[in-house]
């Protein structure tokens, strides 16, 4: 591992499957009546939110708190972007704090990365989400969830087919599932109509299809990506409606998938859109699971990046 | 696996190693520390051993085994990791963690025997306690293992003891087991060249 | 009447002696056959000397954001890149359309003394191109403005740029499009492309750049006026001029020395100060300019010098400024670029960086041959010599270079406006 958790792409195979290994063991921790671990008693973890997220917030809090670390929620939700000052002040302010490992949710891409590289502070950074770039641990916990129900919860993902729906363009979770599941040996392939797929996507490592139908019966977990309906505002399409026609999961095309296919989703759902209420509710539905699943991949990531001796930024790990 | 035991996972003898236990040892001591188990706890039905993990898992199976023979039942057998429990975390970089396996009906009100394969300062096991305490309550905790080599930093000694070993403290001390080495040994080695 | 001479200096591969007396060159004469007496002597044995470096293309900043720049700190940092005269662009605070305006910066630029000021003219009031701004006025008043642009945004109105084009030609001037469609790039934070896919940051797309030169290479040649592209980027943007010149359509272009150096993979820094507009393109792109620049497509070689105070870019990309400096490091990036690479040699460094920029501003006394009676507007030059971009030591008031660390080749010996010397001690 390295000092920092920014992207998926940072994740060797080794890495990510130590990653999926420990959080295996801790999701024990949450069925016992002390849910709680000594290891990072001491240490301060800062969950830094540009942008409202609760769930992902609730999520980190949790596994922070679990391994029994200080959390401070530092929400600076209203600081805009366009007060970029604020993030170097912000920085510097926790670093006096002596926060031991940042986790920063923003709306600009490669704000966590200018935390980690500028110098402003000495602490690990966990990516939790920033613009349109990536949110590698949504990306863990999805591989997880996989693992746990296709892989007989070990080893990679080796031949495993994952449909990725929806909106790519603006997604992060889709940047970051492409790498991580690619890295484990899945092949995954990327759905949306044109307007939605970033340009360039023809070189990421991964298949591109403009229609849910073909890949569907094939398909061993499908991920519907949640779409805003106010894209049609930019022309991305003409209207919800034909949004959820064309690339929307209804019963009908739930029934296309092989028996064993899970369905997932990496919340907030917009039901009806791109996904309908009756397969969101689905026994193939996995999204409940998909939260409890975080919270033992966060715990591993912190574990992982804090647990031990200090990491020089950007250096392997010795043996 | 305490401090000061080396953890290499090949197998064979290694140059400089002096044998201290052979493969006939290590099975008697193993036979001796069963019965000796059975008699102090005489014959409690509720005793429970965690291995801890990586070779204490093995060691806690054998003895095990031994002890389901000798008292006729199957004597539950589990493990127990207490990587996030130990005092020295952060000088290293983070470890994977090894499997935490309790016994299904867990280890409230049981007679928890701990398996190890070498005790030493004693932190191993003093982080043990504190990874037990979390699982349950059990009634009594007690210790074993297969060597004792000496030099404590804490208040802790073994119940069951399988051979004291007086060694110095640059002395390295590796215990070899067929399951996961392919054979059966205790060895001493010189201290470390540096290098 | 002071005398320099600077002996033994390569002028286009010959050495020469060079007298300057005054403000004018004096003699041009063989190797130590100049007469020394009672002047000041630079054996300049291993140097090279170009008629001073003109800038079509600078952001001076002042009025309105001295604390990044301010037509002193700028004008000492263009003496210090070799520069005797730099073309400061509109986009100030007033914005500078308006005779009072650029009058007061062309009168600063006199004041500070180290390089000509020639202000360019907003082309429409307030940049907001609504209105044409009193281009006549501008021509006409002291600063005698001859190049206009709304530089910083595009003048995207088909209508009004037709009739900025023919307005102009009433006074010979040149209308300098920044060339941007502003609706495909609403929001663009780099160029359009694999990189911009990964990084999640929304593209900027070469097309933008291009529909617009486009469209207004066919509009100067309907209305037979002076276009002149700004910072051109991308490789299409090279062929479509091109296509202009061959046409006959009076076109000219300039490039920026980072567009001929950096690429848009260096984003993945996610560090602001590769974060400028246009945007650094793609490997193909920088290839390309390079052919266009050796080959006359493009004419000169401009900075867009944009100083940014270091709160506008210690931040996240999204929220950083676009710009980078480029006045101290223009010509060790062009020869990096083009000369070492065999592309240019030092007779077309001097035209590209000098002579044609001057024809297009319509520059008098600049981008002259190094020849009697020539205004003494000269750069001395060591170009064996090699010199790490350390960003404190800038003049500029600003410190945002992409180039900090980078070893590059030349180092400038010394600059002259009109026989002064505004940078170097003596030799
Ligand atoms: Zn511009």
């Amino acid at each position: 591992m390295k000092a920092h958790l920014l992207s998926a792409a940072d994740l060797t195979r080794d890495d990510a499957l130590l990653v999926l290994d420990t959080a295996q063991e801790l999701a024990q921790i949450a069925d016992r009546p002390i849910k709680k671990l000594p290891t990072l008693r001491g240490r301060t973890v800062v969950n830094l939110f540009y942008e409202d997220s609760t769930r992902t917030r609730i999520s980190f809090e949790a596994a922070a708190k679990r391994l029994s670390a200080d959390v401070i929620n530092f929400s600076a939700k209203g600081s805009s972007v366009s007060k970029g000052e604020s993030l170097k002040d912000t920085a510097l302010t926790l670093e006096a704090m002596g926060a031991d490992a940042v986790v920063i949710r923003h709306s600009a891409s490669g704000a966590p990365h200018r935390l980690a590289t500028s110098g402003w502070i000495r602490g690990s950074v966990v990516n939790a989400g920033d613009g349109t770039h990536e949110h590698p641990t949504q990306a863990l916990l999805d591989a997880y969830t996989i693992r746990e129900h296709l892989a007989g919860g070990a080893g990679d993902l080796a031949g495993r087919r994952v449909t990725i729906v929806g909106d790519v363009l603006h997604s992060r979770v889709a940047r970051s599932n492409v790498h991580l599941l690619h890295t484990l040996g899945a092949q995954v392939t990327l759905v949306a109509p044109p307007t939605l797929l970033p340009v360039g996507v023809e070189q990421w490592p991964c298949d591109v299809s403009y229609s849910i139908d073909a890949p569907l019966p094939q398909t061993d977990a499908v991920m519907m990506l949640r779409v805003q309906a106010e894209r049609m505002d930019s022309a991305f399409f003409p209207s919800a409606r034909e949004y959820s026609r064309r690339y929307g999961l209804d019963a009908r095309r739930m029934a296309a998938l092989p028996e064993h296919a899970i369905v997932m989703h990496p919340g907030p759902m917009n039901r009806g859109m791109e996904i309908g209420s009756d397969v969101a509710d689905s026994e193939r539905s996995v999204i409940v699971e998909q939260v409890t699943n975080g919270v033992s991949v966060r715990m591993a990531v912190l574990y992982l990046l804090l647990g031990g001796a200090p990491l020089v930024a950007d250096e392997e790990e010795s043996a | 696996m305490d401090a000061g035991t080396t953890t290499q996972d090949s197998a064979g003898m290694h140059p400089g190693d002096k044998p201290v236990m052979s493969e006939s040892d290590i099975a008697r001591a193993i036979t001796r520390m069963a019965h000796e188990i059975d008699e102090r706890t005489t014959g409690a039905h509720d005793v429970i051993l965690l291995g801890i993990p990586t070779r204490g898992v093995e060691l806690a199976t054998r003895l095990g085994a031994r002890l389901s023979e000798i008292q006729g039942r199957a004597v539950p057998v589990g493990s127990l990791d207490i990587t996030m429990y130990r005092d020295d975390l952060r000088r290293r970089p983070a470890r994977a963690l090894l499997p935490t396996e309790i016994p299904a009906a867990g280890v409230d009100d049981a007679l928890v025997v701990l398996v190890d394969d070498v005790l030493y300062s004693g932190r191993t096991v003093r982080a043990a306690l504190d990874a037990l305490n979390d699982v349950g309550r059990p009634r009594a905790v007690q210790l074993a293992v297969l060597v004792d080599r000496g030099h404590r930093e804490l208040p802790i000694r073994a119940d069951y003891v399988g051979k004291n070993l007086p060694t110095s403290m640059r002395e390295n001390v590796r215990v070899a087991l067929a399951e996961r080495d392919g054979e059966d040994g205790v060895f001493l080695s010189g201290p470390k060249e540096q290098s | 009447m002071s005398t320099t001479v600077i002996r033994d200096v390569s002028i286009n591969g010959e050495r020469r002696d060079v007298v300057i007396a005054g403000e004018s060159i004096a003699e041009v004469v063989a190797s130590g056959s100049a007469d020394t007496a009672g002047a000041t002597v630079i054996e300049a044995r291993s140097l090279i000397v170009l008629p001073g470096l003109v800038d079509l293309h600078t952001h001076l900043r002042e009025p309105g954001r001295e604390d990044a720049e301010t037509v002193e700190t700028g004008t000492r940092a263009a003496a210090a890149g070799g520069f005797t005269a730099v073309h400061a662009m509109a986009n100030t605070d007033p914005v500078a359309d308006t005779a009072g305006v650029v009058e007061q910066v062309w009168r600063l630029g006199a004041q500070a003394g180290y390089c000509d000021v020639h202000p360019v003219g907003a082309v429409t009031v307030g940049l907001a191109g609504q209105r044409l701004a009193e281009l006549g006025a501008m021509a006409d008043s002291a600063a005698r403005v001859r190049v206009f642009s709304d530089d910083g945004k595009c003048v995207s109105d088909a209508l009004l740029m037709r009739r900025a084009l023919e307005y102009v030609k009433a006074f010979d001037g040149v209308i300098a499009q920044h060339s941007q469609e502003p609706r495909l790039t609403e929001d663009a934070q780099m160029n359009e492309g694999v990189m911009s896919g990964v990084l999640g940051l929304k593209g900027w797309p070469a097309v933008a750049e291009e529909a617009i030169i486009a469209r207004d290479v066919l509009l100067t040649e309907h209305v037979d006026s002076r276009l002149h592209v700004c910072h051109v980027s991308t490789a299409g943007s090279v062929d479509l001029i091109r296509w202009a010149k061959s046409r006959g359509i009076r076109v000219t272009a300039e490039v920026t020395p980072h567009h001929l150096m950096l690429t848009d993979d260096l984003v993945a820094t996610y560090d602001p100060v590769y974060k400028v507009n246009p945007p650094l393109r793609t490997a193909a792109d920088v290839q390309a300019l390079r052919a266009g620049l050796a080959d006359g497509t493009i004419d000169v070689v401009a900075t867009d010098h944009a100083p940014h105070p270091s709160e506008d870019k210690d931040c996240e990309w999204q929220a950083a400024a676009m710009g980078m400096l480029g006045l101290e490091t223009a010509l060790a990036v062009v020869a990096e670029t083009m000369v070492v690479t065999g592309l240019l040699d030092w007779a077309g460094v001097a035209d590209r960086m000098s002579i044609a920029p001057a024809r297009i501003g319509r520059l008098e006394g600049q981008g002259r041959p190094i020849a009697p009676g020539e205004p003494a507007n000269l750069v001395l030059i060591d170009p064996a010599a090699r010199t790490v971009v350390t960003a404190s030591a800038l003049a500029s008031r600003s410190r945002n270079t992409p180039y900090a660390g980078l070893d590059l080749p030349t180092r400038i010996v010394a600059t002259f406006l009109r026989g002064r010397r505004t940078y170097g001690s003596d030799a």
